[in-house]
Protein backbone atom coordinates (compact mmCIF):
# COMPACT_ATOMS: atom_id res chain seq x y z
CA UNK A 1 0.00 0.00 0.00
CA UNK A 2 1.24 3.75 -0.59
CA UNK A 3 1.26 6.06 1.19
CA UNK A 4 -1.66 7.87 -0.71
CA UNK A 5 -3.72 5.09 -0.96
CA UNK A 6 -2.65 4.68 3.42
CA UNK A 7 -4.01 7.80 3.76
CA UNK A 8 -7.24 7.44 1.91
CA UNK A 9 -8.40 4.46 3.37
CA UNK A 10 -7.58 6.05 7.26
CA UNK A 11 -9.15 9.50 6.93
CA UNK A 12 -8.29 10.06 10.61
CA UNK A 13 -4.31 9.92 10.03
CA UNK A 14 -5.02 12.65 7.87
CA UNK A 15 -5.65 14.65 10.91
CA UNK A 16 -3.12 17.92 11.18
CA UNK A 17 0.02 17.13 13.82
CA UNK A 18 0.97 19.15 16.38
CA UNK A 19 4.33 20.45 14.62
CA UNK A 20 7.80 18.80 16.22
CA UNK A 21 10.52 20.92 17.56
CA UNK A 22 12.42 20.83 14.30
CA UNK A 23 10.01 22.39 12.41
CA UNK A 24 10.53 25.91 14.20
CA UNK A 25 13.21 28.06 13.73
CA UNK A 26 15.89 28.30 16.61
CA UNK A 27 14.99 31.42 19.13
CA UNK A 28 16.28 32.01 22.22
CA UNK A 29 13.63 31.72 24.33
CA UNK A 30 13.14 28.35 22.90
CA UNK A 31 16.51 27.35 23.56
CA UNK A 32 16.00 28.89 27.02
CA UNK A 33 13.37 26.26 27.59
CA UNK A 34 14.76 23.48 26.75
CA UNK A 35 18.25 24.25 28.66
CA UNK A 36 15.97 24.70 31.79
CA UNK A 37 14.52 20.86 31.48
CA UNK A 38 18.21 20.18 30.79
CA UNK A 39 19.48 21.80 33.64
CA UNK A 40 16.50 20.08 35.98
CA UNK A 41 17.70 16.64 34.55
CA UNK A 42 21.57 17.80 35.46
CA UNK A 43 20.37 18.77 39.07
CA UNK A 44 18.52 15.78 39.58
CA UNK A 45 21.47 13.33 38.70
CA UNK A 46 23.74 15.80 40.39
CA UNK A 47 21.85 15.48 44.24
CA UNK A 48 23.68 12.36 44.62
CA UNK A 49 26.78 14.29 44.92
CA UNK A 50 25.07 16.52 47.46
CA UNK A 51 23.62 13.40 49.00
CA UNK A 52 26.92 11.57 49.00
CA UNK A 53 28.85 14.77 50.64
CA UNK A 54 26.60 14.91 53.86
CA UNK A 55 26.09 11.15 54.77
CA UNK A 56 30.35 10.75 54.52
CA UNK A 57 30.01 13.50 56.55
CA UNK A 58 27.56 12.03 59.04
CA UNK A 59 29.02 8.64 58.61
CA UNK A 60 32.26 9.57 59.86
CA UNK A 61 36.38 10.65 59.56
CA UNK A 62 37.23 7.87 56.89
CA UNK A 63 34.09 8.10 54.35
CA UNK A 64 34.33 11.87 54.90
CA UNK A 65 37.82 12.08 53.35
CA UNK A 66 37.40 9.88 50.48
CA UNK A 67 33.90 12.08 49.44
CA UNK A 68 36.52 15.69 49.77
CA UNK A 69 39.21 14.24 48.33
CA UNK A 70 37.01 13.15 45.43
CA UNK A 71 35.36 16.73 45.17
CA UNK A 72 38.51 18.76 45.75
CA UNK A 73 40.04 16.35 42.38
CA UNK A 74 39.97 18.06 38.96
CA UNK A 75 37.09 15.68 38.19
CA UNK A 76 35.44 16.88 41.13
CA UNK A 77 35.65 20.14 40.64
CA UNK A 78 34.52 19.88 36.98
CA UNK A 79 31.29 18.71 37.85
CA UNK A 80 30.81 20.69 41.29
CA UNK A 81 31.47 23.71 38.66
CA UNK A 82 28.90 22.25 36.35
CA UNK A 83 26.44 21.59 39.22
CA UNK A 84 26.76 25.39 40.51
CA UNK A 85 25.89 26.54 36.59
CA UNK A 86 23.33 24.15 35.78
CA UNK A 87 21.50 25.44 39.79
CA UNK A 88 22.22 29.12 39.17
CA UNK A 89 20.74 28.98 35.42
CA UNK A 90 17.69 26.40 36.73
CA UNK A 91 17.31 28.97 39.44
CA UNK A 92 17.12 32.19 37.44
CA UNK A 93 14.88 30.09 35.05
CA UNK A 94 12.48 28.95 37.77
CA UNK A 95 11.88 32.99 39.06
CA UNK A 96 11.35 33.78 35.11
CA UNK A 97 8.71 31.16 35.44
CA UNK A 98 7.30 32.90 38.81
CA UNK A 99 7.34 36.31 36.88
CA UNK A 100 5.15 34.77 33.90
CA UNK A 101 3.05 32.74 36.46
CA UNK A 102 2.22 36.40 38.08
CA UNK A 103 1.38 37.63 34.30
CA UNK A 104 4.43 39.45 33.41
CA UNK A 105 7.22 39.12 31.04
CA UNK A 106 5.77 37.52 28.63
CA UNK A 107 5.26 39.75 25.62
CA UNK A 108 8.10 40.87 23.11
CA UNK A 109 10.66 43.01 23.85
CA UNK A 110 10.23 41.87 28.22
CA UNK A 111 10.52 38.23 27.55
CA UNK A 112 13.96 38.33 25.74
CA UNK A 113 15.04 40.96 28.16
CA UNK A 114 14.02 37.94 30.87
CA UNK A 115 15.81 35.39 28.73
CA UNK A 116 19.17 37.42 28.47
CA UNK A 117 19.29 38.12 31.57
CA UNK A 118 18.78 34.51 32.88
CA UNK A 119 21.60 33.39 30.61
CA UNK A 120 24.58 36.26 31.90
CA UNK A 121 23.08 36.12 35.29
CA UNK A 122 23.67 32.03 35.76
CA UNK A 123 27.30 32.87 34.17
CA UNK A 124 27.71 35.65 36.41
CA UNK A 125 26.83 34.19 39.76
CA UNK A 126 28.72 31.04 39.21
CA UNK A 127 31.89 32.28 38.06
CA UNK A 128 31.09 34.56 41.25
CA UNK A 129 30.66 31.72 43.57
CA UNK A 130 33.88 29.92 42.52
CA UNK A 131 35.85 33.16 42.73
CA UNK A 132 34.66 33.32 46.65
CA UNK A 133 35.42 29.58 46.74
CA UNK A 134 38.48 29.92 45.07
CA UNK A 135 39.43 32.33 47.77
CA UNK A 136 38.61 30.50 50.23
CA UNK A 137 40.33 27.02 49.49
CA UNK B 1 -6.95 19.40 44.03
CA UNK B 2 -8.46 22.32 45.82
CA UNK B 3 -6.77 25.67 45.04
CA UNK B 4 -9.41 27.51 43.74
CA UNK B 5 -7.21 30.65 43.75
CA UNK B 6 -3.93 28.81 42.41
CA UNK B 7 -1.46 31.74 41.32
CA UNK B 8 -0.58 29.36 37.98
CA UNK B 9 -2.40 30.76 35.51
CA UNK B 10 -5.61 28.14 34.02
CA UNK B 11 -4.70 25.92 37.31
CA UNK B 12 -8.75 26.44 38.04
CA UNK B 13 -9.78 25.67 34.60
CA UNK B 14 -7.25 22.75 33.90
CA UNK B 15 -8.06 20.53 37.10
CA UNK B 16 -7.99 17.05 36.11
CA UNK B 17 -7.18 17.58 32.67
CA UNK B 18 -3.11 17.57 32.27
CA UNK B 19 -1.53 15.09 30.33
CA UNK B 20 -1.25 12.96 33.59
CA UNK B 21 -4.85 13.04 34.17
CA UNK B 22 -3.61 14.45 38.05
CA UNK B 23 -5.21 17.96 37.55
CA UNK B 24 -3.28 20.78 38.11
CA UNK B 25 -1.81 19.21 41.51
CA UNK B 26 1.68 18.85 39.98
CA UNK B 27 1.59 22.70 38.63
CA UNK B 28 0.79 24.01 42.36
CA UNK B 29 3.58 21.81 43.67
CA UNK B 30 6.14 22.52 41.33
CA UNK B 31 4.93 26.42 42.07
CA UNK B 32 5.14 26.44 45.79
CA UNK B 33 8.50 24.51 45.66
CA UNK B 34 10.10 26.59 43.52
CA UNK B 35 9.10 29.78 45.27
CA UNK B 36 10.32 28.44 48.53
CA UNK B 37 13.53 26.79 46.12
CA UNK B 38 14.84 30.63 45.78
CA UNK B 39 15.96 31.26 48.91
CA UNK B 40 16.68 27.78 50.69
CA UNK B 41 19.44 27.15 47.66
CA UNK B 42 20.89 30.75 47.92
CA UNK B 43 21.30 29.78 51.34
CA UNK B 44 22.55 26.15 50.72
CA UNK B 45 25.15 27.58 48.60
CA UNK B 46 25.94 30.06 50.98
CA UNK B 47 26.57 26.95 53.28
CA UNK B 48 28.29 24.92 50.91
CA UNK B 49 30.77 27.99 50.88
CA UNK B 50 31.59 28.12 54.27
CA UNK B 51 32.54 24.49 54.27
CA UNK B 52 35.39 25.10 51.32
CA UNK B 53 38.84 24.31 52.51
CA UNK B 54 37.40 22.48 55.99
CA UNK B 55 38.49 19.56 57.14
CA UNK B 56 35.98 16.74 59.35
CA UNK B 57 36.14 18.57 62.39
CA UNK B 58 35.12 21.63 61.26
CA UNK B 59 32.76 20.29 58.67
CA UNK B 60 30.79 18.07 61.48
CA UNK B 61 31.22 22.00 63.65
CA UNK B 62 29.61 24.22 60.99
CA UNK B 63 26.71 21.17 59.90
CA UNK B 64 25.90 20.72 63.75
CA UNK B 65 24.60 24.43 63.74
CA UNK B 66 20.89 24.63 64.16
CA UNK B 67 20.68 27.42 60.95
CA UNK B 68 22.13 25.03 58.74
CA UNK B 69 20.39 22.12 59.93
CA UNK B 70 17.36 23.42 59.10
CA UNK B 71 18.24 25.37 55.96
CA UNK B 72 19.78 21.73 54.76
CA UNK B 73 16.23 19.93 55.79
CA UNK B 74 13.90 22.60 54.61
CA UNK B 75 15.86 22.32 51.17
CA UNK B 76 16.01 18.24 51.33
CA UNK B 77 12.03 18.45 51.63
CA UNK B 78 11.73 21.14 49.32
CA UNK B 79 13.94 19.71 46.42
CA UNK B 80 12.91 16.16 46.67
CA UNK B 81 9.48 16.88 45.84
CA UNK B 82 10.35 19.60 42.44
CA UNK B 83 12.65 17.24 41.36
CA UNK B 84 10.41 14.15 41.57
CA UNK B 85 7.51 15.98 40.24
CA UNK B 86 9.66 17.99 37.61
CA UNK B 87 11.16 14.27 36.67
CA UNK B 88 7.22 12.92 36.58
CA UNK B 89 6.56 15.64 33.60
CA UNK B 90 9.37 15.24 31.80
CA UNK B 91 8.59 11.12 31.74
CA UNK B 92 4.98 11.62 31.04
CA UNK B 93 6.09 14.45 28.12
CA UNK B 94 8.62 11.94 26.60
CA UNK B 95 8.60 8.55 27.05
CA UNK B 96 5.47 7.10 25.35
CA UNK B 97 5.60 3.21 25.45
CA UNK B 98 3.10 2.81 28.49
CA UNK B 99 5.40 -0.11 30.27
CA UNK B 100 8.64 2.14 30.08
CA UNK B 101 6.28 4.83 31.81
CA UNK B 102 5.09 2.88 33.66
CA UNK B 103 8.42 1.82 35.19
CA UNK B 104 10.17 5.30 34.92
CA UNK B 105 7.57 6.81 37.32
CA UNK B 106 7.55 3.91 39.91
CA UNK B 107 11.95 4.40 39.56
CA UNK B 108 11.96 8.06 39.83
CA UNK B 109 9.66 7.73 42.62
CA UNK B 110 11.67 5.15 44.50
CA UNK B 111 15.06 7.15 43.48
CA UNK B 112 13.08 10.43 45.18
CA UNK B 113 12.07 9.23 48.28
CA UNK B 114 15.06 7.14 48.72
CA UNK B 115 17.64 10.06 48.00
CA UNK B 116 15.54 12.47 50.52
CA UNK B 117 15.03 9.74 53.33
CA UNK B 118 18.92 9.34 52.63
CA UNK B 119 19.80 12.86 52.65
CA UNK B 120 17.55 13.51 55.72
CA UNK B 121 18.91 11.17 58.21
CA UNK B 122 22.21 12.83 57.64
CA UNK B 123 21.52 16.12 58.08
CA UNK B 124 19.29 14.98 61.45
CA UNK B 125 22.59 12.88 62.33
CA UNK B 126 24.95 16.32 61.52
CA UNK B 127 22.47 18.32 63.03
CA UNK B 128 22.08 16.45 66.38
CA UNK B 129 25.33 15.30 66.99
CA UNK B 130 27.16 16.89 69.96
CA UNK B 131 30.70 15.90 68.26
CA UNK B 132 32.44 14.98 66.14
Amino acid sequence: MTEVEFHRSRPESRRPLSPHLEIYRPTLTMMMSIAHRITGIALYGGTLLLAWYLIAAASGPGAFETASWFLNSIIGKFILFGFTWALFHHLLGGVRHIIWDAGYGLDDPEREWLAKATLIGGGALTVLVWIIALLRA
Amino acid sequence: MTHDAAPVPGAARTRSLGSAKSGAADAWRMYVTAVALVPLSLAVVWIALSLVGKDYAGARAELAQPCQAIILLLFILAGVAHMKTGMQSIIDDYIHSPHLKEWALVANILFSVGLGAASIFAALKLGLSVGP
